[in-house]
């Protein structure tokens, strides 16, 4: 038989194998606030703010051209940005951290 | 009638018959891939195979194609029998213009679909192609638009399968999405809805397209395809043995074969280990009770920890549901239960009775699960299994634990008969977890925790850990020995066979697809 591992199920521990999936599935880590990700791949074709930036909630951030939208990223919060992590030009996967605030 | 003008038919033919011409079926079969005739004649009976549609010319002017010559316009459609059935069939060519869809090419597709609908008689679709002809333009969005419709027009209805050959992408993929089982081989199958070469120029992701939409990406990981196949031989094998096992259409039954006893000598006693946290191929059960040993999987490569396909029982088609102990405990999660809900929807529409072998701990735990949805997704197989009015039957095997209970062809979900082996526990949870919250305050206040926890879990072990609760209940009909199960089993079917359930008149329920 194939190799066998532990698997938890309500108490009880069981051997049994491990599926590709199972073992590519992605651990969750509690998303932080101070991180602004991007919701959906595209281009950084304008960048707005710089480190030090104060910001009020609304405030344009950049622009994310994807899917021929140019879509405006804007400050969730009222605030000060600590650092851009993304340059004009760049082209970012879903879920890239574009911006930390302080 | 002259003969010449039967001379200027065959010459008309042999020209068209070449697809590409001699250049471009060289390059697909140095490809390691059957051109869309060799496909055809693999798969149908000898010389049973009668073309429609070789004439047909495409009617587009722009772009150069004014004057253009595609032969069939892409894709060879036609009749014939296999295994002396009559089934329709195309197979897009990919050595004319890349198998490229047009609103001809798509026309003469959806003409052998509304036949194989009329006629009552399995479609099957070989598909091997660049995607849209971009210069039809809005013409071949519609025809794809056309193919869906239909597609969902003969769902429940005859048997549709996709055979991926070849390229697949963008909206080509949503027909094989429709159809009831997809067949892929490995390195010649692409399906993918954006291409590799689109990831790059958005995101800078280089990704190979095997890596991206691979046969053993869509047949492992997203479901997408029922069945994998080494080579392409091998895959259209696997197509005979299917539409042996299931009926034209859902008005009919699968055709019956000579009833034979298994060859299997495993024992089921001998295979489910004692130990209820000790894993075993439930495969091997099903060998045990099958005509012949014989099983034919569905979704082999796809949530291991749930096993479906079909094999005989007394000559007659079943399909088989079973908890897979050997990966991942057997567990319910999103995609053991997308799959097996779809599996016993297509068992229920073609009048195929289900048998349930159940051995499972419960429901997988994990953020990823519930953000994924397991909710949804689980409750498509408690809907399935309800809504399904073919002979139902389940044997316990062993563990039967909570929500999963329910799940699996409970009575509560209208199952016509429920076994359960000596070894089976039925139970709101396993032991241990059980325990902990039962004798919570008795293992608390314990001078020894430990051993106040093993007492109380054995407690628990002897009083609930076994089938005689549940049939106390009436909630199943039968505490059977193993070595019962497939007389019991053939004998339910054998009573079931003019099971008559009646549903409220609806259009149609809403599944939480």
């Amino acid at each position: 038989m194939n190799d066998l591992s532990e698997i938890k199920i309500d108490s009880e521990v069981y051997y049994t194998c491990l599926t590709r999936k199972y073992l590519q599935r992605k651990v969750y880590e509690p998303a932080n606030p101070k991180l602004l990700s991007s919701v959906i791949p595209g281009t950084v074709t304008k960048l707005c703010v710089k480190g030090g930036d104060v910001v009020k909630r609304g405030d344009l951030l950049l622009i994310l051209e994807a899917m021929k939208m140019e879509n405006r990223i804007v400050a969730p919060f009222d605030g000060m940005v600590k650092s851009v992590c993304v340059a004009e030009g760049d082209k970012i996967a879903k879920n890239a951290t574009m911006i930390e605030f302080e | 009638m002259s003969l010449d003008k039967i001379q200027m038919l065959r010459d008309k033919k042999a020209a068209l018959e070449k697809g590409g011409g001699d250049a471009a079926l060289a390059k697909q079969r140095a490809a390691g891939k059957m051109t869309a005739r060799e496909r055809i004649e693999e798969l149908l009976d000898k010389g049973s195979f009668q073309e429609y549609d070789l004439f047909v010319k495409h009617e587009i002017h722009d772009f150069g194609m004014a004057g253009k010559e595609l032969a069939g316009d892409g894709v060879v459609t036609g009749t014939g029998t296999v295994g002396g059935s009559p089934v329709c069939v195309y197979a897009q060519d990919f050595s004319v213009q890349g198998g490229s869809l047009g609103l001809m090419h798509a026309r003469k597709i959806t003409k052998i679909m509304d036949h194989a609908i009329k006629m009552k008689v399995p479609c099957i679709g070989i598909n091997d192609s660049g995607g849209a002809r971009i210069q039809e333009g809005v013409g071949a969005l519609a025809g794809y638009g056309e193919i869906f419709y239909r597609n969902t027009m003969a769902s429940g209805v005859i048997p549709q399968i996709s055979v991926i050959l070849g390229p697949c992408a963008g909206g080509a993929v949503y027909s094989p999405a429709l159809t009831d089982f997809v067949f892929v081989v490995d390195n010649v199958s692409k399906m993918f809805i954006t291409g590799p070469n689109v990831i790059e120029t958005v995101l800078g992701e280089k990704i190979s397209q095997e890596d991206l939409g691979g046969a053993r990406v869509h047949a492992e990981i997203t479901g997408n395809a029922h069945f994998f196949a080494s080579d392409e031989k091998e895959c259209f094998d696997m197509i005979k043995r299917l539409l042996a096992l299931i009926p034209k259409n859902n008005m009919e039954r699968a055709a019956a074969e000579k009833p034979a006893e298994p060859r299997s000598v495993k024992k089921i006693e001998e295979i489910i280990p004692s130990d209820p946290k000790q894993p075993y191929d439930v495969r091997d059960i099903i060998r045990a009770i099958s005509d012949n040993s014989d099983f034919f999987e569905v979704h082999e490569l796809f949530a291991k920890n749930i096993v479906v396909g079909f094999g005989r029982m007394n000559g007659e088609t079943v399909g088989f549901v079973a908890n897979q102990p050997l990966f991942l405990a057997g567990v319910l999660d999103c995609d053991s239960s997308d799959k097996a809900a779809r599996f016993i929807r297509y068992c229920d529409a073609f009048n195929i009775p289900i048998i349930t072998l159940e051995d499972m701990p419960g429901y997988l735990p994990g953020v990823d699960q519930e953000h994924a949805g397991v909710i949804r997704h689980g409750a498509k197989m408690l809907y399935a299994y309800s809504e399904a009015t073919v002979p139902k039957i389940t044997v316990i095997l062993r563990k039967a634990y909570g929500g999963g209970y329910i799940a699996m062809n409970s009575r509560h979900l209208g199952a016509d008969f429920v076994f359960a082996l000596p070894s089976a526990e039925i139970a709101v949870m396993g032991p241990e977890g059980a325990a902990n919250i039962i004798f919570k305050k008795d293992i608390a206040e314990a001078e020894n925790q430990d051993e106040m926890r093993k007492l109380k879990v054995q407690e628990y072990i002897d009083k609930f850990a076994n089938p005689y609760v549940a049939a106390g209940k009436g909630f199943i009909d039968a505490v059977i020995e193993p070595s019962e199960t497939r007389k019991a089993l053939i004998h339910a079917l054998s009573l079931s066979k003019g099971k008559d359930e009646f549903r409220p008149v609806k259009k149609h329920g809403v599944p939480p697809f």
